[in-house]
């Protein structure tokens, strides 16, 4: 908890170290897709890569990342306490117990939605950023002023999206909404950097003809594929202890979530979970309905 | 199920109806998106000038923004039905082109934007 060189605030890492976080958005526009699963996903993905990380909730009003995250009961101080200056950051952040370079930032639960004033979040991201690698924003659905809020200050977005028309179009909107209202797009800086996860995705289905596959989103949406997580039963039983998927070895979606983590990072991985499991001849002709 | 599936196979691929449906929907919604704010403003003018020479009606009258290559194109289609030419007085007098260069409008027909 040192002050180092000049530094503001060093609260987190070794004195002397420099840091200069990547802001990332987990964003959708349609609710229920699976943004703070993956928010904490990829956040604690990033964590196990070594990465400093900090994952903030701006869902003010529904704070659920902390639940998702494992840490509801470790809430003192959250975000708009931070913003307006009834708490210090450092009193605010969660360190994850389970990965050292892992902090949960929680939300307000009772207070206004517009409580998320511009140049406070301005503040406390610039504070952050001297302290760590990636900051993880997981935005409230809709397109109202959280969740631009949200996207506002983004260098990169994970569109968070399932195989489904409703999610697709969302999506397709709030990508419009990046390119013409993020501080990049104001500031004619270069533009937020935007990738595809694919989410709830059922390969079983999308044989069938039943669901969007991924070509499709990808050639409806056009702009680059980031993952595919498989619908897997894991996602509800991580959820159901408070615990980020990526920490379960086991599980498929936890896979394709550190898949999608290597990848954004700029490692190659194969895409995984997109063809269908082999099956027995029986399952075939008999298969579940 | 799946022999079922398997007898009637058109009852299956909905993803290529959605696939479809979000094509079309996102087509438009994109290009209404970019459209500038001053077009509904614009088009309402242009109508108020247009009808001080010509009978016009205000879905006569079409503005739309196009793209073609870099360039940006302001399209503006103007309907006008030769039955309802307005005799102006001291004003310029509305001279209707020759038949040839006249030609119906069709309202379903995609206005072609210019290469």
């Amino acid at each position: 908890m040192g002050t180092a060189g000049g530094r503001r605030h060093r609260f987190v890492g070794e004195e002397g170290e420099v840091y200069l976080a990547k802001i990332i958005v987990l964003t959708s526009g349609k609710g229920g897709v699976g943004k703070t699963t993956s928010a904490a996903a990829i956040a604690a993905g990033l964590a196990l890569r070594g990465k400093r990380t900090v994952v903030i909730d701006f869902d003010v009003g529904l704070r659920n990342l902390d639940l998702i995250m494992g840490c509801e009961r470790r809430v003192v101080f959250d975000f708009i306490n931070v913003i307006n200056g009834d708490a210090k950051l450092n009193q605010a952040l969660i360190k994850d117990k389970r990965n050292d370079n892992l902090y949960v930032f929680p939300t307000s639960q009772t207070r206004d939605k517009d409580a998320l004033k511009r140049d406070g979040v301005e503040r406390v991201l610039d504070e952050l950023k001297d302290n760590f690698d990636y900051i993880v924003c997981d935005s409230p659905a809709g397109i109202e002023h959280g969740a631009i809020t949200a996207l506002y200050f983004a260098d990169s977005a994970i569109i968070v999206t399932n195989p489904e028309v409703s999610s697709v179009r969302d999506s397709d909107r709030i990508i419009g909404i990046l390119a013409s209202k993020s501080r990049r797009a104001e500031h004619n800086l270069d533009p937020v950097e935007v990738h595809l996860l694919l989410t709830r995705y059922s390969t079983e289905r999308v044989k069938r003809g039943e669901m969007l596959s991924v070509e499709d989103v990808k050639e409806i949406l056009s702009i680059p594929l980031l993952g595919v997580i498989p619908e897997s039963e894991s996602v509800l039983r991580a959820s159901n202890t408070g615990t980020p998927v990526v920490f379960e070895p086991e599980s498929p979606a936890g896979r394709a979530y550190v898949d999608a983590v290597a990848r954004f990072v700029g490692e190659q991985r194969e895409m995984r979970f997109v063809q269908p499991e082999r099956r027995s001849i029986f399952r075939t002709f008999f298969g579940r309905a | 199920m799946r022999l079922l599936d398997l007898l009637f196979p058109e009852r299956r691929n909905s993803a290529g109806i959605a696939k479809d449906r979000l094509k079309i929907v996102l087509a438009h919604e994109r290009a209404s998106r970019d459209a500038p704010d001053f077009l509904p403003a614009l088009q309402k003018e242009l109508v108020e000038v247009v009808a001080r020479y010509v009978e016009i009606r205000g879905d006569m009258l079409r503005v739309n923004v196009g793209r073609s290559g870099d360039t940006s194109l302001l399209e503006i289609n103007v309907e006008i039905d030769r039955a309802l030419l307005r005799p102006v007085e001291n004003g310029p007098v509305f001279s209707p082109p020759p038949a040839a260069v006249m030609r119906r409008f069709e309202p379903d027909t995609p206005w072609v934007k210019p290469g």
